[in-house]
């Protein structure tokens, strides 16, 4: 059963359909409880860092995200679901999750925000998550902030927007990716696949 | 990178075609013809409300909840978005961004608080422009017809500093025509703006869209005839964009 982290404070739809079209159970999980027998988490995360922490912890949330990672469940952040992994962001000045080391930063102001489109995922080293996807292909991107990680060995794969950034984070059970794996077609299904079939 | 988008004009639950906005002609299903774009190549879609009763608007939330369903790439819905329930019910529905014309002219007000609600990147405000014989351009509200007394390059920055977080700029003259956009029309809003511009109206082949993304800086370029009647295939317009050099997205 594919647990997707849902808090009420957004449309979490897309992924869940996405999970659906590829005949994965899905399970909403709003609370604490929701957590039972769930083998695999996505968070989605939409909105804002500031808002979304203050939502999760006011939900109990956050404790029982952290809990799942430390005993093994494959866990997928997606956009602001990644960020949130990191230990500290710059939007409203949040700290998060700190399943990583590292920040969120706003990207700088030479570029146009957001960053919102169609982009390439270099990847840097080997992960499951990209089985049968091959090397650059394109991704679907909605965001003004990014992710820097202290390790550079949690980066599997980067994207250029006017500087090169962490777009695929991964470490042990855990993985988050800075685009829309629900809205980037052949590419997109596939990350999807590989992490509720594979991973 | 550029997107190619096809476009849907939806009346009473049928994609439709019309030239200039009038004379339509029935195209599909409309839930059949998005996942089938959505499976083979484009970047985006466009599904415009069309309908001009209670009964089409309510058969589009049930239509916008079935492409949901089924397609993997974002996509956008206009057509009668009057208020910010009206688009919270589009955003509900599934939809990745809603698309705001007339409502826009009679109250810009409402490109504000939509973006102030939901987010920039989920508004998108349509421009349908038509040349007049002063070579300026108006903007046209009811499906063309109606003289906004606006000049669309104003009301193009203005829109940006209302929140707008895309353009969708239309011909009116070229709509339908299949001559090729109007390339003087789309740079002057390009250069105007620093929010994305999708150009729309007028494409009658591939070439039309090697030379929009040649000519203006648009980020994306949408059509629905050359699409709807299978004249080229989304694949094939990619791959004479990446042979002339237009940086196309691989999907």
């Amino acid at each position: 059963m594919i647990g997707i982290i849902d808090y009420g404070a957004g449309n979490l739809y897309s992924v869940e359909k996405a999970v659906k079209l590829l005949n994965f159970p899905t399970k909403i999980i709003a609370e604490p409880r929701d957590f039972i027998g769930i083998d695999k988490i996505i968070f989605p995360g939409v909105g804002s860092a500031g808002k979304t922490m203050e939502i999760i912890r006011a939900h109990g949330l956050d404790h029982k995200i952290k809990e799942a990672i430390k005993e093994g469940i494959p866990f997928l952040g997606i956009c602001l679901g990644m960020q949130l992994l990191m230990e500290y962001s710059k939007e409203n000045d949040t700290y998060c999750l700190s399943i990583f080391e590292g920040a969120v930063h706003p990207f700088q102001n030479s570029v146009k925000v957001p960053h919102m489109g169609w982009n390439e995922v270099h990847q840097k080293s080997k992960h499951p998550i990209f089985k049968n996807i091959p090397d650059t292909s394109d991704f679907y991107f909605v965001h003004s902030f990014y992710v820097q990680p202290k390790n550079e060995t949690d980066t599997f794969g980067t994207t250029n927007y006017g500087q090169n950034f962490c777009s695929v984070i991964g470490k042990d059970n855990v993985i988050g990716v800075q685009f829309h794996p629900e809205k980037s077609a052949e590419a997109g299904l596939a990350i999807l696949e590989n992490f509720c079939g594979n991973f | 990178m550029k997107k190619i988008i096809p476009c849907l004009d939806v009346k009473n639950g049928q994609v439709v075609k019309g030239i200039n906005f009038e004379g339509l002609r029935q195209m599909g299903d409309p839930v059949e013809m998005a996942s089938n774009y959505s499976e083979n190549g484009a970047d985006e879609l466009v599904l415009l409300d069309i309908s001009a009763t209670t009964e089409g608007r309510d058969t589009m939330v049930d239509v916008v909840k079935r492409v949901a369903e089924k397609i993997s790439i974002p996509f956008a819905v206009g057509g009668g978005i009057k208020s910010l329930e009206d688009i919270e019910r589009v955003l509900g529905a599934g939809a990745d961004k809603v698309g705001i014309n007339s409502a826009a002219v009679d109250r810009p007000e409402l490109i504000k608080e939509a973006a102030e609600t939901f987010g920039s990147e989920k508004i998108v405000a349509a421009v349908d422009a038509k040349q007049f014989p002063d070579g300026s351009w108006h903007v046209m509200t009811h499906g063309g017809l109606k003289d906004a007394g606006l000049d669309a390059v104003q009301w193009a920055k203005m829109l940006e500093e209302l929140g707008a977080g895309e353009i969708l700029l239309t011909s009116v003259d070229r709509d339908g025509m299949k001559d090729g956009y109007d390339l003087e029309l789309t740079k002057a809003i390009v250069d105007a703006v620093d929010i994305p511009v999708t150009a729309s109206g007028g494409c009658g082949n591939t070439e039309h869209i090697v030379q929009v993304f040649e000519k203006t800086d648009c980020a994306s370029a949408l059509a629905a005839s050359i699409f709807h009647e299978n004249t080229v295939s989304i694949p094939e317009v990619k791959k004479q964009c990446r042979d002339r050099g237009v940086n196309v997205s691989d999907s």
